[in-house]
């Protein structure tokens, strides 16, 4: 058996070719596909049919969980483990715990968002198909891609090729996996 | 067929209304191209190492072998070597602290809340402000982890399990400090590497096309196999709202934080519901000060004058007009409140901060803060590059003292007459401080060298060619 390539690469020169060419295909019904573009694209998520992030999920459960954290921790250690009256103040207050369970809630959002981020992104990854073609440092910089995968199960080598061709897509390459 | 509905709704004498051509200011000079953007900014890591930077950076070594030794003086004989007697006992640490937390401010201003504005501006100038943060903040770390004295101690300023089966005081503003402030160091590396990674990943195919594999390879780890997906741009772009959402509340937290620090205290001066509001603009009031005094140099010397535009200058000479304007209100009203609020201490503390023994100081920071911002309402003096770098220094110069009038005349005459004093700093003190600029300079100086000093993909999103929607409406 041949190797099986990744899939089909194709290029476009400014945002709103990319973004028209993303709705044929998301039309077309692919769904193994994607958009290759040096800086995000007001619009094209909705063009692509991508949806909403769901990152801040990650950042609730962070949140919750830093406030959770600091407030069982300063109870434990000043209400609980070693009771010690200063100022004759109470052993614990919610209230003189808030400063620091508010930092704490700050610090376990913005951990648990790069880490749902990274997660959900599937990176790092520094080894993948779309990485060796010879033209995506331009990806970075000027140019725009849509890459449809080969195990997308509507990909058809010509009539995929067909697709991109009449969105406008040139330089249509194969991609090794 | 929501517009035409709404169309059919409106009052007829909407189509007659033609609205004033408003011409948003461009971002990008000279309408750049992607290509251009990515070239220029990538030029300044890729090519030979100017002389300049060699020169500054020796300098900078120098000047920050002061702080090392300083410190190493300190650590050797005992915290007694800084100047601090009865009844100053806390000062040039505390002050220096507040004034590079301040300074800090401003770069997360940039990054986080002129983004939840969605102020396009931020875009050329957040990547070095972020910089300038992380730096400010390692540069205000070394005072009270110093101060503690014994400063391989200093983790009992954290709740770790120790052997004397004790915990910190969470009733303390200063363990709220020692959270507050390593949250936001911490936070504000992950916001910064977070917003390098698409730069990185140019970086990384472009030394790898020049051929120079190990600095592929390094900017390629970091970069964590970026690929520029839309898909994940998608998720990335989120994430970067959510930490610019949470980064807002902590920097304002931050400084509130600083700031109990002194108003939970009884001492005339300092505990006043002021503080807060006071301290947090006073604080973006330096940082852009700050911010200023670096770019400006930067600007002229990479020739990034079609990136930071005059556009940008007056928006931060703007800002820093009206938060200097903040704290001048904020220096009124502590007066108003120490006549008003009739208690006598509070009022002495008030009249000797201006007439008493560190008149010289408070008038130093009133016409620093209060007088210098004030020029910038004219167009002429922000359209002259030179005068405003001139007057970026005076506002740094000002708030220094600003902490320095505040908790030096509130401590020097407290309650009890037979117990005042004068304080002055000892020469240990005055290298520690005069070091850190150095150390401020060496951190920066790498960062301007070894990383992306703008958002590539930032700036590019910014320009009317990202706009996909430019020249048909169709959605």
């Amino acid at each position: 058996m041949a190797a099986q390539p990744y899939g089909l690469i194709a290029t476009f020169e400014t945002p709103a070719s990319v973004m028209r060419a993303a709705e044929k295909v998301r039309d077309a019904g692919y769904k193994s596909w994607d958009c290759i573009t040096p800086c995000p694209v007001h619009g094209l998520d909705k063009a692509m049919g991508v949806k909403r992030s769901i990152v801040p999920r990650f950042s609730l459960v962070g949140g919750l969980t830093g406030f959770t954290t600091g407030m069982i921790l300063i109870w434990f250690t000043n209400g609980y483990d070693y009771q010690l009256t200063v100022g004759g103040k109470p052993l614990f207050s919610p209230l003189f715990a808030f400063p620091v369970s508010y930092e704490l809630t700050i610090l376990f959002t913005a951990f648990a968002t790069i880490a749902g981020m990274f997660f959900v992104n599937r990176l790092p990854m520094h080894y993948h198909p779309v990485l060796k073609y010879d033209q995506i440092h331009r990806g970075m910089d000027d140019l725009f891609f849509i890459v449809i995968e080969a195990r997308d199960p509507k990909f058809n080598f010509n009539a995929t090729r067909a697709l991109l061709e009449t969105a406008g897509g040139t330089s249509i390459t194969e991609l090794e996996a | 067929m929501a517009h035409a509905t709404d169309h059919a709704a409106s009052p007829a004498i909407l189509k007659e209304v033609k609205p004033a051509d408003f011409p948003r200011p461009k971002l990008v000079e000279n309408d750049r191209s992607f290509a251009w953007i990515t070239d220029k900014v990538c030029s300044i890591i890729e090519g030979k190492t100017p002389t300049w930077w060699w020169v500054c950076f020796v300098v900078a070594c120098f000047v920050a072998s002061f702080t090392v030794a300083g410190i190493t003086y300190l650590v050797a004989t005992g915290v007694g070597v800084w100047g601090h007697a009865n009844p100053v006992n806390w000062a040039w640490d505390i002050v220096n602290f507040v004034f590079w937390i301040g300074i800090g401010h401003a770069g997360t201003l940039i990054s986080a809340i002129l983004c939840l504005l969605r102020q396009k501006w931020r875009t050329s100038i957040n990547r070095a402000a972020e910089a300038m943060t992380i730096f400010a903040v390692v540069c205000a770390g070394i005072f009270p982890v110093f101060h503690v004295g014994r400063v391989w101690f200093a983790w009992y300023l954290f709740p770790i399990p120790n052997s004397n089966y004790i915990w910190q005081n969470f009733r303390s503003p200063l363990e709220w400090d020692v959270f507050a402030v390593s949250t936001y160091g911490t936070v504000s590396v992950l916001f910064w590497y977070i917003g390098m990674i698409p730069d990185l990943a140019v970086l990384r195919d472009r030394f790898f096309k020049a051929g120079n594999r190990l600095r592929s390879a390094l900017y390629g780890f970091f970069a964590m196999g970026w690929r520029g997906s839309n898909r994940h741009w998608s998720n990335y772009e989120m994430a970067y709202l959510v930490l610019a959402g949470v980064a807002t509340p902590l920097v304002l937290s931050v400084h509130t934080i600083v700031s109990f620090d002194f108003a939970v205290s009884l001492i005339p001066g300092w505990h006043t519901t002021i503080f807060p509001p006071y301290f947090v603009a006073g604080a973006i009031f330096s940082g852009f000060g700050m911010v200023l005094t670096l770019m400006l140099p930067l600007r002229a010397i990479f020739k990034l004058e079609d990136l930071i535009t005059q556009y940008h200058i007056d928006c931060m000479c703007k800002i820093t007009l009206a938060t200097g304007t903040m704290v001048g209100y904020a220096y009124g009203m502590e007066f108003f409140i120490a006549w008003y609020g009739a208690n006598p201490y509070e009022g002495f503390a008030f009249v000797n901060r201006a007439f008493g023994n560190y008149a010289w100081a408070y008038w130093i920071m009133i016409s620093c803060n209060v007088i210098t911002p004030q020029f910038f309402w004219s167009k002429w003096v922000r359209n002259n590059t030179t005068l405003v770098w001139v007057l970026s220094i005076f506002v740094n110069v000002g708030m220094w003292f600003e902490r320095f009038v505040i908790i030096v005349t509130s401590l020097a005459r407290d309650f009890l007459p037979s117990s005042w004093g004068y304080y002055s700093p000892s020469i240990v003190e005055i290298f520690t401080f005069f070091g850190t600029f150095g150390v401020f300079s060496v951190l920066f100086l790498l960062f301007i060298r070894f990383l992306p000093m703008m958002p590539m993909a930032e700036i590019k999103a910014v320009t009317p060619q990202a706009d996909a929607h430019a020249g048909n409406d169709h959605h």
